[in-house]
């Protein structure tokens, strides 16, 4: 088994050698990590995209619109390292769209990572594949046949307002059963167990 | 009395941090201290009559094992080198975490000897090779079996029957990567376990010489004493790897240094120094010249280095005995004053390393806080402006701004990987050839780039669209964030110019280790000595806590 330690060494230094700089090599040397800690196919779609990525022609998002579409296919780096570097401005959408984004795999660690930096859950669809962002802490997803994607048709991010999975009712019907581990006070427990003073001021 | 931390600007050039010794901070003294109540055994020691085989040492407490799998083996004179490039050694170690089975040794003898072709697993936590000091070494063997004791004037000039080559861990070929361990509560310093490898190995020396004086003449044999085994710790010949290691790694750097110069600072700030606190500071110095005095190189520049280290301590002494003024507020700050004033920065480091002798209790919360999770500051905060980002240039590398890369002689040298053993190296960009893979160690130059690009940019401007055009300077983008957090995370000095000196680099990480009597081969490689004078582990539950001094040497 190869550490992860030497992915992310090796898929820097790859990344280098295909052209991109030292500094978006290493954040996809600890993307592809990322990807491969939480059981995605990280490496396997690298290598393929690096197969063919000096013989196509990709484009890149620079600045992130609520739609996006190239006239052929996104590059998932660049138009990732812009979407991550642009969060604070993006995550003010509710949701955007991308279309066609080539390896759209290479994109997923840069929206997990955004996830945390906005400190927002975020959901993303890829035609029929599904991803939760839990402030990169875990992705949620449908996606278990580890192939590679060579590309998506259309992906649509939406920016998750902080709430909760449960509503009153329920919160109530779990607050009420912790009660149990609460003990009723008389008054003179009241007066003696807090560690206050006589009055509230003294 | 408020104390200044140093100035990081002065304090990370190369000639100064290649000027520093180990203290009580360096990691294998940390070590002995963290382990001291874990039980340590030889669980395995099989060797045939020359000392090839295996073995196997382990150190336990509560349900915790650590064991270190020795694999000793027969090479030929000619096969032996120090250098990366070699294929085999006289011996070959792995750390395993726990206690290995039947099937895990007969794994690791098929991969252990084989070291970078081999593979291990998330098993083990650090590897290792080492070679005899030959000559030593079969001295000692001659000696021990016609019952007697080696010359020791022979063992000082080494100190050494083994050196490793080479001690690697954090996932290198398939070990156990750092977040695996990271959150065990007895290996919270640095390089705890690449210490405990290293100092169990130490162990394996005595009783290998042992082994083979004892079965070519069990009649007359005898075992090295344990005196002379104090007094042997291991030696490591370090090349330019360890260089790289401290630009790429800048928090980490930080905080190494962060808490030499938080003890410095504390230390200066005590207002009523005890006499035995004095005394303490005092007899480690005294004792610690005889590691001056036996200090063998044949480096000139190491030479040069000693000579006026062991100049300046006389010097230095003259002045404890006839001018200081006993009795009056703040005397180690009136040490470092005065040191600063009259010593040289060899001699200046040396002095701050034993300052912290006689305090434990300053120390002691300090080493707990030498790790370091480059992952915290890895994002960019691209919500940051143009402006924060130059303000913060032309406070923390204004020294660096100063460099003119128009000349040839800032550019001269470039760093690389090399292909046949992935190692660092170093070359001259204007006559060798790779400089188009160059690795991304020139901080100084790719800062000064940095400094020029934004100089025409809009103040407001926010990072994270200034990078979309500027991503080939996202790395040192980065570096500028980092430093702002972490003021001495960066060398403060131009490591491509024709001054370049890479033994300083690593001999700061190696000062930080608590390795002594450097011993530069070249400009590039150098000799160290780990562990000499240590107790051994069977005398881990008391000892003294400044037995560095204590070498025979």
């Amino acid at each position: 088994m190869r550490s992860f330690s030497e992915i992310e060494t090796t898929v820097k230094r790859a990344t280098k050698a295909i052209g991109f700089s030292w500094g978006i090599a290493e954040e996809m040397g600890k993307n592809i990590r990322l990807l491969e800690m939480f059981g995605l196919p990280g490496l396997k779609n690298v290598n393929q995209y690096y197969r063919i990525y000096k013989i196509s022609n990709f484009e890149d998002i620079k600045e992130i619109s609520i739609s996006n579409s190239p006239n052929t296919h996104y590059c998932p780096i660049v138009s990732g390292l812009n979407f991550f570097d642009q969060s604070s401005i993006i995550s003010e959408f509710n949701e955007l769209e991308i279309s066609n984004l080539a390896f759209p795999l290479l994109f997923i660690p840069f929206v997990s990572r955004t996830s945390e930096i906005i400190g927002k859950r975020i959901f993303l669809k890829m035609d029929d594949k599904e991803f939760l962002f839990n402030f990169n802490q875990s992705i949620y997803s449908n996606y278990l046949s580890g192939e590679i994607l060579e590309k998506s048709d259309k992906i649509k991010i939406q920016f998750l307002e902080n709430k909760n999975s449960f509503n009153e009712e329920e919160w109530s019907e779990i607050y009420k059963l912790s009660e149990n581990t609460f003990v009723e006070e008389t008054d003179e427990l009241k007066q003696k167990s807090a560690g206050a003073g006589l009055t509230d001021n003294d | 009395m408020q104390v200044k931390l140093r100035d990081p600007k002065y304090l990370m050039k190369l000639s100064k941090l290649g000027s520093f010794h180990q203290s009580k901070l360096s990691f294998l003294r940390s070590f002995l201290n963290e382990f001291k109540e874990w039980h340590y055994n030889r669980d395995l020691f099989q060797l045939n009559e020359d000392g090839h085989g295996i073995a196997v040492y382990s150190f336990t407490k509560n349900k915790r094992t650590y064991s270190l799998v020795c694999f000793a083996n027969k090479i030929d004179d000619e096969e032996r080198s120090d250098r990366v490039i070699a294929t085999k050694w006289d011996a070959a170690f792995t750390l395993y975490d726990g206690i290995p089975s039947k099937n895990d040794l007969d794994r690791l003898a098929n991969n252990v000897p084989k070291q970078e072709v081999g593979r291990l697993s998330y098993k083990e936590l650090t590897l290792s090779r080492a070679n005899k000091s030959i000559r030593l070494f079969n001295h000692v063997v001659e000696n021990l079996s016609k019952g007697k004791q080696p010359d020791t004037n022979i063992l000082s000039k080494v100190g050494y029957l083994y050196r490793t080559t080479a001690v690697y861990g954090s996932g290198k070929f398939g070990l156990a990567d750092r977040f695996r361990i990271k959150n065990r509560e007895e290996i919270r310093g640095p390089f705890r376990l690449e210490m405990m490898l290293v100092y169990l190995v130490r162990q394996f020396t005595f009783d290998q010489v042992n082994h083979i004086a004892k079965s070519k003449y069990p009649k007359t044999a005898v075992e090295l004493d344990k005196k002379i085994c104090r007094n042997l710790g291991i030696g490591n010949s370090t090349g330019l790897g360890m260089a790289p290691f401290i630009v790429n790694h800048p928090i980490l750097l930080n905080n190494w240094i962060m808490a030499r110069e938080t003890a410095l600072k504390k230390i200066r700030e005590i207002e009523n120094v005890s006499k035995t606190e004095l005394s303490v500071f005092y007899n480690c110095l005294i004792k610690s010249l005889k590691n001056v005095s036996s200090w063998y190189t044949e480096s000139d520049f190491q030479n040069n280095k000693i000579k006026g280290l062991a100049n300046d301590l006389k010097i230095f002494i003259k002045f404890l005995k006839k001018d200081f003024a006993l009795g009056e507020p703040y005397q180690f700050n009136r040490i470092y004053v005065w040191a600063e004033e009259n010593l040289k920065d060899e001699c200046i480091e040396y002095i701050v390393s034993m300052m912290m002798e006689p305090y434990d209790s300053i120390v002691s919360s300090l080493v707990d806080k030498m790790s370091a999770d480059e992952n915290e500051s890895f994002n960019i905060p691209v919500n940051r402006t143009i402006e924060d980002l130059r303000n913060i240039l032309e406070k923390n590398y204004s020294e660096i701004l100063k460099i003119d890369f128009e000349k040839k002689e800032s550019n001269k040298n470039f760093w690389f990987i090399s292909k046949n053993k992935e190692e660092p190296r170093l070359a001259d960009r204007y006559q060798d050839n790779g400089s188009d893979l160059e690795q991304p160690i020139a901080i100084a130059r790719d800062i000064k780039k940095l400094y020029e690009t934004i100089f025409v940019k809009k103040n407001s401007l926010k990072i994270g669209k200034f990078l979309i055009e500027n991503n080939h300077l996202r790395h040192v983008v980065r570096r500028a964030f980092i430093i702002e957090k972490f003021p001495y995370s960066e060398i403060q000095d131009n490591t491509i110019g024709s001054n370049l000196v890479p033994i300083d680099m690593l001999r700061l990480k190696l000062s930080f280790f608590g390795a002594i009597k450097f011993d530069p081969r070249s400009d590039k490689w150098l000799r160290i000595c780990m562990f000499q004078g240590a107790p051994l582990p069977l005398e881990l539950k008391s000892f003294e806590n400044n037995w560095i001094y204590n070498s025979l040497n």
